[in-house]
Parts: structure tokens; sequence; C-alpha cells
């Protein structure tokens, strides 16, 4: 196990120092944008005197040099500061933004995950017949069509004409669990549609490479059947690139789902994210930034992990 | 037919129609008498505000950057919000001026430089203080002040000096203004109490709501505010607002029943809304337009021929029709319209007419094309107006070349600082005040570099004019004066178009002001029984 923590520590090391240079990167970005966070609050109604008094109120005066600094000194100590537009501390704001994004997450990964799995297994089952036509083909044209298209169709006939599940999805605090589910319905059936067809794919395709081993054939000599070939010989060999796509997806469904939270009107991250760039709210955007690379490079690691512990002759080298 | 019946009745309600005129109207709709006579009923039934239930606005323009300072408020949502819990000292009139909200009444000296609000007295803040003439004049303090952010920072500049005396809030101007008053209805200059100096964002007020909840860019709810002293709005027991930013998700959201009223349905599919069932789009004009700008002081621009070439080689109606879908009229190169007090409608209107705009573009000298800018913000459409322009203006020889510059930064980098660009303008509640924030030599916003010394003397004059009908033909002159020699080509008018459901009902027509009512509607309408 020494070598597994060894690993952990090591791919830790390299993700922190990767987050620094995300934060650099975020943070040279928004300075590239045309105007400032003064001119974006006040916009077409800005006075150079208002405009003067804000700029002195930011602090953006200071040199971009020194508020990097002082930015990345809050981080450390804890402090994600407070909103440049409207004066909210970002830690309490990006707190409830968080949680409502990993809710819708949760609810769409609970359902995506287990059914591609399950859907990539029936795929393999009955390789080149209908099932597994069907399935491929019906995933695929979910997955090529954009998500607005798909969020917008089940809106109309979902919502508008059968009036089954709610067309926005604004959670609030005090909502009960199954109102919460209720609400983020259609949101969550969306993303669902959008991610079912890579990760059915990729079962699929790890666990007919698989099928095609000297020892899956021992299996289906020695008798077993179809289904137990697949569950005990195949798919457990095949488990790494498995996770290593639904980690990929887990990872989309809390950084990219900007367009589906603006469809349905939900307060995720996203939609917090995009209003702060468009008001060049730079230590916001280096929050959120900073935020959904963590995810992506932790989701990963967890991937890479898993891919090595499920792999005998990784975890134990020559 | 019924909707048509339901139409009449209520203009009856409303007092446009006579009951003979509904009657004989009904009857030509093959309606007998009893039958329209119980219809009447229904509707004046309808007519007494329901006052429980909650009413659900879906509301286009927030964003989790905003803040319920009233002085910050930039956008639609935060005007409504903000209509919610306070109010200013005077606010817009539906039948046209305006009506006494915080100031019980106002009054002038006679050379219009002294101007005297009497503050309503006994009416209490959200909190249970009194309001005083003190809390306006902090209220003004804080938005004059030395480090304001207030987007009525550029009303505040004309006052010399105010002060608070007993239950009257006096303000001195530099100059004489008849239009005071209009300037106070602005909706930053919301009273707080002690001027909200302390905390800005308290949303605390003298509005017919109390925020309860507020979650920026997502969702506001406001409870019955029980000091509120008018019967006459806040109806329904409590108002929730959802931010929807998404077009096809608002009309959705009305559609599906989860909200009673939206604002801003984008023309291109308000004739589609408008057939579905259950729903009313209603469509009102107001003071806000769609502009190419040219800077005045810009060559090519600085040659008046060529501007008047550009303005000939405009198609108005083409505009009004492929770029508002018809839910809009057609401009006359002067910012003010219908929609203004003091309005002259007999200026001659300026149409497309290729061979004046070949003869004043030959006549200016210029060769090459033009440089237009525009961006998708710049107004809804705004490329596909730009594009339409091109075609319009090449048929007279003109050739325009289109750049498309990003949204981002559009504000900062291209409207008021390049030569020839699309844009848009909110208008304002009086024509003074349209002209001095964007016309007169001096103004911040100068955006088409309008320098004219006999306009700006005009502006001052009409000013200190408490004639009305001289001040009418002065303005008059001004419009004139920028027709034919200001850098504003403005070819339409675009409506307010919002839509309620039939859940809901009391819509008035205001004249001015912004959507949803001037944004009064989900105080004054109700839900219906």
């Amino acid at each position: 196990m020494g070598m597994v923590a060894r690993l952990v520590a090591q791919r830790l090391a390299l993700g922190l120092l990767l987050l620094f240079a995300v934060s650099i990167l975020i943070f040279a970005g928004t300075q590239i944008l045309p105007g400032d966070v003064a001119q974006s609050i006040l916009g077409q109604s800005a006075t150079p005197e208002a405009l003067a008094n804000l700029r002195k109120e930011l602090g953006l005066n200071e040199p971009a040099l020194s508020r990097y600094f002082s930015w990345l000194g809050g981080l450390l100590t804890g402090d994600l500061g407070t909103s440049l537009s409207s004066g909210a501390d970002i830690s309490s704001a990006i707190a409830s933004r968080l949680a409502n994004t990993l809710f819708l997450a949760s609810v769409a990964a609970v359902v995506s995950v287990p059914l591609a799995i399950l859907l990539g297994l029936i795929a393999v089952r009955y390789r080149d017949r209908w099932p597994d036509k069907m399935i491929s083909a019906v995933t695929l044209a979910s997955i090529s069509l954009p998500e607005f298209f798909i969020g917008y169709v089940l809106i109309f006939f979902v919502a508008v004409k059968l009036a089954w599940f709610p067309s926005i999805a604004t959670v609030y605090d005090g909502m009960g669990f199954g109102q919460r589910l209720m609400t983020v319905a259609l949101p969550a059936a969306t993303l669902t549609l959008v991610v079912l067809a890579h990760m059915m794919r990729m079962t699929r395709a790890a666990i007919l490479n698989v099928m095609q081993s000297a020892y899956v054939e021992t299996a289906e000599l020695k008798g077993l059947t179809a289904f137990d070939v697949i569950r005990k010989h195949a798919f457990p060999n095949a488990i790494a690139p498995i996770v290593n796509v639904v980690m990929l997806n887990l990872a989309f469904l809390v950084v990219g789902v900007v367009v589906v939270e603006v469809i349905f009107v939900y307060p995720g991250m996203g939609q917090y994210l995009v209003d702060h760039v468009s008001k060049r709210d730079v230590p916001v955007v280096q929050a959120c930034g900073l935020i959904f690379a963590a995810f992506y490079i932790g989701l990963n690691l967890v991937a890479d992990i898993v891919a090595i512990l499920t792999n005998p002759r990784l975890r134990h080298p020559k | 037919m019924s909707r048509e019946l339901e139409h009449l009745s209520r203009k009856v309600i409303a007092g446009s129609m006579s009951r003979r005129d509904f009657l004989g109207r009904a009857s030509a709709l093959g309606i007998s008498a009893a039958f329209a006579g119980t219809l009447l009923s229904n509707a004046a039934h309808a007519q007494t505000p329901n006052r429980s239930g909650t009413i659900k606005v879906g509301i286009q323009g927030g964003a989790s950057t905003d803040s319920l300072d009233p002085a910050l408020a930039a956008n639609a949502t935060a005007s409504q919000v903000i209509r919610l819990w306070g109010e200013p000292l005077v606010e817009l009139a539906f039948e046209g001026g305006l009506q006494n909200r915080v100031a019980e009444e106002y009054s002038a000296s006679d050379d219009a430089r002294i101007w005297t609000f009497k503050i309503r007295s006994g009416i209490e803040f959200s909190n249970g203080k009194t309001v005083t003439a003190q809390d306006v004049l902090d209220t003004f303090d804080r938005h004059a002040g030395e480090d304001t952010k207030s987007g009525a920072l550029g009303i505040m500049r004309g006052i010399k000096d105010m002060k608070a005396d007993g239950d009257k809030f006096v303000v001195e101007l530099e100059t004489p203004n008849a239009d005071l008053p209009y300037l106070m209805a602005d909706y930053h200059l919301i009273i707080q109490p002690g001027g909200g100096k302390d905390d800005p964002a308290a949303a605390i007020g003298t509005g017919p709501y109390m925020i309860e909840t507020s979650e920026m860019g997502v969702r506001f709810v406001g409870k019955k505010n029980p000091n509120h002293w008018d019967p006459e709005m806040g109806y329904a027991d409590s108002v929730e607002l959802v931010v929807i930013n998404d077009d096809t998700a608002r009309v959705a959201a009305l559609q599906s029943g989860q909200v009673h009223m939206i604002n801003r349905v984008p023309p291109k599919v308000a004739g589609l809304v408008s057939r579905a069932p259950g729903v009313e789009v209603r469509s009102t004009s107001g003071p806000g337009h769609y502009v190419f700008i040219m800077h005045c002081n810009t060559a090519p621009f600085d040659n008046n021929d060529l501007r008047l070439a550009l303005k000939y080689a405009m198609n108005r109606e083409e505009m009004v029709e492929k770029i508002l879908f018809g839910y809009g009229s057609i401009g006359n190169d002067t910012p003010i319209n219908g929609s203004y007090p003091l309005f002259s409608g007999d200026i001659e209107q300026r149409h497309y007419d290729p061979e004046k705009a070949a003869f004043h573009f030959k006549k200016s000298g210029h060769d090459g094309p033009v440089l237009l800018r525009t961006s998708d913000n710049s107004f809804p459409g705004a490329p596909d107006a730009a594009a339409l322009f091109q075609e319009s203006a090449s048929k007279a020889g003109i050739q325009l070349e289109i750049k498309r510059e990003p949204n981002d930064g559009y504000w900062s980098e291209v409207w008021n600082a390049q030569p020839f660009c699309t844009s848009y303008w909110g208008g304002r509640p009086t024509q003074d005040q349209m002209f001095s924030t964007a016309y007169l030599s001096s103004a911040d916003w100068n955006d088409t570099r309008f320098f004219n010394d006999g306009f700006d003397k005009m502006l001052l004059a009409a000013r200190a004019e408490l004639d009305n009908d001289k001040r009418k033909a002065i303005y008059r002159d001004m419009s004139v004066l920028l027709r034919d020699e200001g850098g504003l080509i403005c070819p339409m008018f675009n409506d307010f178009i919002d839509a309620t459901s039939d859940k809901v009902t009391g819509w008035q027509e205001i004249n001015g002001g912004f959507d949803l009512m001037n944004f009064y509607a989900p105080m004054k309408m109700w839900l219906a029984t």
C-alpha cells in the first residue's frame, strides 16, 4: 500500500502545481479581455466620475501583479475574498451554487452511469443484433444533437404540452428533497441523454476488446452463460477504460453544463461564472476556475488510481 | 371574436368606450344585447382586485453580479426589484404626466429654479420608521456625494443646494428647469431611511412589498409590506420574480403556467406566442429606439452631405417590418417620438430615397466605402439591420463596409469611441432629459459628437420656459435641427413586448417608462378569480 500512498501524494502535488498554473492563466486571461470591471458594472451608463470612483473603490488602480499576489495570499489563508461587482462574500455565494451544481450532477450521474453501463453490457450480449443496433442508434442520436436542442424539445413536449415537470428548475433553500428532484427532472434528463452515449459506447468497446482474449474463450468453453462471462471475466478487466470515461463525464456534469443551466434557469456554478466573466469580476472567475480545475484534476486522479488498483500488473510492478 | 369582445368590454371598464358603443359593437358581432350585458358585468366584476395569492414574474436581465443598492441598478431585473420595495418622490402616471408617491405635492418658484416637495404625511418605511424630509435629503445626498457610483449622478449635477425644511424637501438648481419633477422619477432615486447611507442594499423603503428572499440573478420574493400607504397597488399577498434570461425558456415558463407574466418577448416569436391559448402579448410603444450613430466631428462624417446621404439611404419601413417584426414604429432621425410630453407630430417624415441619397453622397465628395461597426448586443438584430442598411445604401451607390465587433467590451471600445456604429437608447421621460443626456455639447454621452451652440441655447431656453406652448415650439425646432444636421440615424422606435397569462388581470397602458407597465405590472395586476 506504501506505493499507492506515494502515488497519490505524487499526483496530488502535481495537481496543486497544475492548479497554480491554472490560476495564472485565468488571471492573465481576464486581463486581456477588453474593458475592466468598473466599465462592465456601469455599462452604457458610465460617467467618467462614476468610473473613477468605482475603480478607486475596487482597488483597480493597483498594478495587476500585486492584485494577483494579494489574491493568492488570501486564497492560501482560506479567504476567497469578496466579489468586485456586488461586494458579496465569494465563499458563501459559491458554496450554495456549488451545492446546486453537485446536486444536479449527482442526480444525472446516478441515473446515467448505471444506465450507460447496463446498456453497454446488453449491447455486447446482443452484439450486432437489433438490441445493440437500437441502443447505439438512440444514444448516438442523442449525443449528436446539441444539448440546448434536447432541452428545448423536452421543455416543449414534457413541460408545455404534457405539463408533467416544470420547465424552470429554480431550486431554492427550503425545498423538500422530493420537490427538488421533481424540479431538476428535466435538466437531469437532458444531461443524462448528453453523457449516455459516450459511456455506453466505451463500455461496449472495452468489453468487446476483452471478449477477443483467450481466457474468455476458455470461460465460454467451460460452459458459462454469456452474461456470466461478461460479468465475471470481461467486465473486471475492462474497468479501467470505463472508469476513465465515467470520470470524464462526471467532470463534464460539474463543469460543462452552462448551457443546460441557462435553458432551465438552474442556479448552478456555470451561470454564476458566466455572469462574472462578463463583468470582469476577476476574484470570482478565479475562484470558480480553480474549483472547476480542482474537480477535473481530482476526478482524473481517481480514474488513474482506480485503473492502477484494478490492474494487478500495475499494482505489483516488477 | 370572444377576444375582441373581451378587449372591448375592458375598454368600457377603463372608460375609453361608452356602454352604448359597446352594445352596438357587440350586436355587430352577432351578440344579443342580454348576453353582451352579462359579458360587461363579468368584466366589471373582474375589475374588483383580488387581494390574495402570489404573482409570479419571469423576468429578463438579472445577473448574479447585481446588488440591491438602487444606486447601482442597471438592468430590468434590478429596476423591477426596486419597484417592489421602494418608491421615488414622484412617478410617471398611467394617464400621462406625473403622480405623487413619497411626495404629497410639489411646487416651483416662478423662475422654476427652486422646487419644493412636501413629504406625504404619516407614511412609514417597511421597518416602521416614519418618512421625513431628512431621509429624502440623505437619499439625494448619497446619490450626489463625492464618491458616488450612482446611475443618477448625471441628474444630481444640476443641483446647487438641497435642504430639508420641516416636512418639505427643497431643491435649488443652478439654472431653471421646468422638468425637474420628471428627473425625480428616476428609478435610482428611491427614498431610503437615512438615505441608505448605513446599508444601501438593505431594501427598506415605502414600496408595497418587503424583499424576503433575494438571490441575485436567480429569484426574489416580496411579501406584502403592512406599512404601505397606497391601497391601489400591491394586491397579491406576495410577488415572486424568477430571473429567466433565455428567451425561449421565458416564453415556455409562461406557456406552461409557471409564471404569470414575462417581459421582453422576442419580436420574432411574439406573433406565435399571441396565438397560444391563455396567453396575451402586450405591446406598448415607448421612447426606446435603435440607432446608427455617426460622429459629427470625425471624417468622413463631419460632412453634413454625407450624413444626409446615409439618412436618406435608410429604409425605415423595412427595418420596422424585418427587424422589429412590426412591433415598433418608424423613426425620423430625432430621438423623440409620441411617447414624450410636448411632442410635435407635424415634422416632415424622412423616407428612403436612393436618388436624394446619391445626390448628397456625390455632393459630399466622399469616395470609397464607409465603415459601420455593429454587434449582437448593440440592439437585438443589429447585424441583420446593418446588412439591410448595406443593401438599401448600395442601391444609392453608397458602399457600406460592415465590421462585426464582439459583444464583450462593445460599450467601452466601440460605442462612443468609434465614429460609426449601431447602438440603442432606452429613452428618457422628458425631451429635456433625452437631449441633455446625449445631444448637448457638454453631455457625457454625446455619442454623435454633436456640438451646436444654437441647439444648446434652445435647450437652456426651453428649460427655463414654463409656458408649455412655447416650450413645445422650441423642442420642435430642436428636433428639426437634429434631424437635418445631427449624427443620428434613427430608423425605428421599438415597442416593449410583454406577455401575460389569463390567470392575471388588470393590465393598463402606460405612455413612456419601461417594460411590464413601467415595472408596475406585478403590483397593479391581480390574480383572476
